[in-house]
């Protein structure tokens, strides 16, 4: 658990955080959103004391992060950023393995960790793991990046606009797989955007910032549904806020579901239980129709969904 | 291998060249035929030779390790604020021609081996300090920020980081030095230095091109072999860290 009481940062004059409360609780990803300047990432690196704060607390587990060795709290703590500042005269495997390398792991520990990470993040441990930075593509980098900060098994995750620099389909891409790896290992997760949509899309709670203070601090159906003033409301933005509802939740949520999954024709389209309402609904109106399957990995129709119950789950 | 083919062939054609010398009075009976003195006998080539490198080493070991520390230090929290100062030194101390270091050092140290030593430092300071304050400087913000994000202590950063990304630009700037330096250091015989430039000063005094083609030889052979020898530990600088 994070907790920040009354953290105020200041630039000589320039007030960058405003005496904010946040609780991040332990296991949840707390999304930071707003426009440059706003503090977000100046918040995201006090955390971690890359930034030494003017004032206020700031807890982790209950204890003031003040009171550690700066090193050893990092240590305990993954870091990505958007520009992933690998080390550019160290492998992929070698930039990974850093944070069990300054942990002192025993090689071969450390080694099958850094495959284990490797596999996790889509990359093959065989060809990858020997190629230098320069050799990769931006998404592959910013993966090594997402791995290099989970190397060290660290209880805390801090990611400071991480998919920011990616084209739009490798962005999505990785925000799927930091789902998948976010189910995985629960780690309390905070994480700096200005995306709304990739906020809306990752977080357990969102915190709204502006100006240095944060203006709501909610779960993100909240945040869409009660919008706490006209800046978050700008922020969403209100012509496809029912969109962006329907977006939070899945396929698998309002189907119906079938006792047992059925032989479906291999030619028919249908859609899956992780597809997002607004996604399902966009395939329905492409295809005219009122009711689509809902198929398996494999394959089998394991249920259905009709138009009506899609509007009923954006309720 | 191959890298290192062409420094060990310069280095043995310098030895040969230097052992070889004084029986090729023939050839140079070419370039002077009307004396009988065509070689420099009042000290051996080889010692010659030794003496220049000996100059040459110890002033390049004590510039590198100042320039490197102090290069290092204005790059810190606690230096920074000598940054502007130092690299303005630096600048400005690349203009001053060494013959006038040397003039300077005389009156202080009188002759011999002692100014030329002070005079080869200081001016082999210079290209090593800018190279370093370069190449620290010239590393990318976002991996500093990560090696310290990561959980790296400031000494992990420098020998892990900084050290080895700057360590070309490094490389480079040594290169420049010593090569500079071992040109200047020929002019330390004008203030009583042992050096390959001994046989010049004596040739231009004597009227005697023979000496002087001798030594230059010697030097220039010297600075070749020396200058390959660093760019075949760049490419192994590279290769080992893959930049």
């Amino acid at each position: 658990m994070i907790e920040l009481k009354g953290v105020t940062r200041r630039f000589g004059d320039a007030v960058a955080v405003d005496n904010i409360d946040l609780t991040i609780e332990t296991g949840e990803v707390c999304v930071l959103v707003g426009s440059s300047g706003c503090g977000k990432s100046t918040t995201l690196r006090m955390i971690n004391r890359l930034l030494p704060r003017t004032s206020g607390e700031i807890l982790v587990d209950g204890e003031d992060i003040n009171k550690a060795d700066p090193e050893a709290l990092r240590l305990n703590m993954g870091y990505a950023i958007q520009s992933t500042g690998l080390f550019p005269h160290w492998t992929v495997a070698r930039n990974i393995g850093v944070v069990p390398d300054l942990l002192k792991w025993p090689t071969h520990k450390r080694d099958e960790r850094v495959s284990e990470l490797l596999t996790l993040l889509g990359l093959d441990p065989a060809t990858d793991a020997i190629k230098y930075p320069h050799q990769l593509s931006g998404g592959q980098a910013q993966r090594v990046g997402v791995a290099r900060a989970l190397a060290g098994d660290p209880n805390i995750l801090l990611m400071d606009e991480p998919f920011g620099a990616l084209d739009a389909i490798t962005r999505e891409n990785l925000q799927q797989e930091m789902l998948r790896i976010q189910r995985q290992l629960s780690k309390t997760t905070v994480f700096v955007t200005h995306d709304i949509d990739e906020a809306l899309k990752l977080a357990t709670r969102i915190a709204v910032m502006d100006q240095g203070r944060i203006i709501q601090h909610d779960t993100p159906e909240a945040i869409l549904r009660r919008p706490a003033s006209a800046f978050v409301e700008n922020l969403i933005g209100k012509g496809d806020r029912g969109l962006k509802l329907l977006a939070l939740r899945t396929v698998g949520d309002v189907m119906e579901r079938y006792p047992r999954p059925r032989q479906s024709d291999p030619l028919t389209e249908g859609l899956k239980e992780t597809d997002s309402l607004r996604a399902a609904l966009s395939v329905m109106v492409w295809q005219n129709s009122d009711q689509l399957p809902v198929l398996s990995e494999a394959g089998d129709a394991v249920g259905t969904v009709k138009r009506e119950q899609l509007l009923q789950g954006g309720v | 291998m191959r890298p290192w083919l062409a420094p060990v062939a310069l280095i043995a054609v310098l030895c040969a060249l230097a052992a070889l010398l004084p029986a090729m009075a023939p050839l140079f009976s070419w370039v002077e035929p009307n004396t009988d003195s065509l070689i420099y006998t009042r000290d051996s080539f080889w010692f010659l030779l030794q003496s220049h490198i000996w100059l040459v080493l110890v002033s390049a070991t004590i510039g590198t390790l100042v320039a490197v520390s102090a290069g290092i230090f204005v790059t810190r929290p606690a230096g920074r604020d000598f940054l502007p100062l130092v690299s303005q030194v630096a600048s400005i101390g690349q203009t001053v021609p060494p013959v006038a270091v040397l003039a300077l050092a005389v009156p202080a140290m009188g002759f011999g081996e002692k100014p030329t030593l002070l005079a080869l430092v200081l001016y082999g300071l210079l290209p090593i300090l800018r190279n370093t304050l370069a190449g620290l400087g010239g590393i990318n913000p976002a991996v500093l920020e990560s090696a310290k994000g990561m959980g790296m202590s400031s000494a992990q950063v420098l020998f892990k980081v900084e050290l080895p990304l700057a360590g070309r630009v490094i490389l480079a700037g040594i290169r420049t030095s010593v090569t500079i330096n071992i040109a200047t250091a020929a002019i330390g015989s004008t203030i009583g230095a042992r050096t390959l430039g001994d046989p010049v000063i004596a040739g231009l005094v004597n009227g005697n091109t023979a000496y002087v083609v001798q030594g230059a030889i010697l030097i220039g052979l010297l600075a070749l072999a020396t200058d390959s020898l660093f760019e075949a530990i760049e490419r192994a600088w590279g290769r080992t860290f893959s930049i």
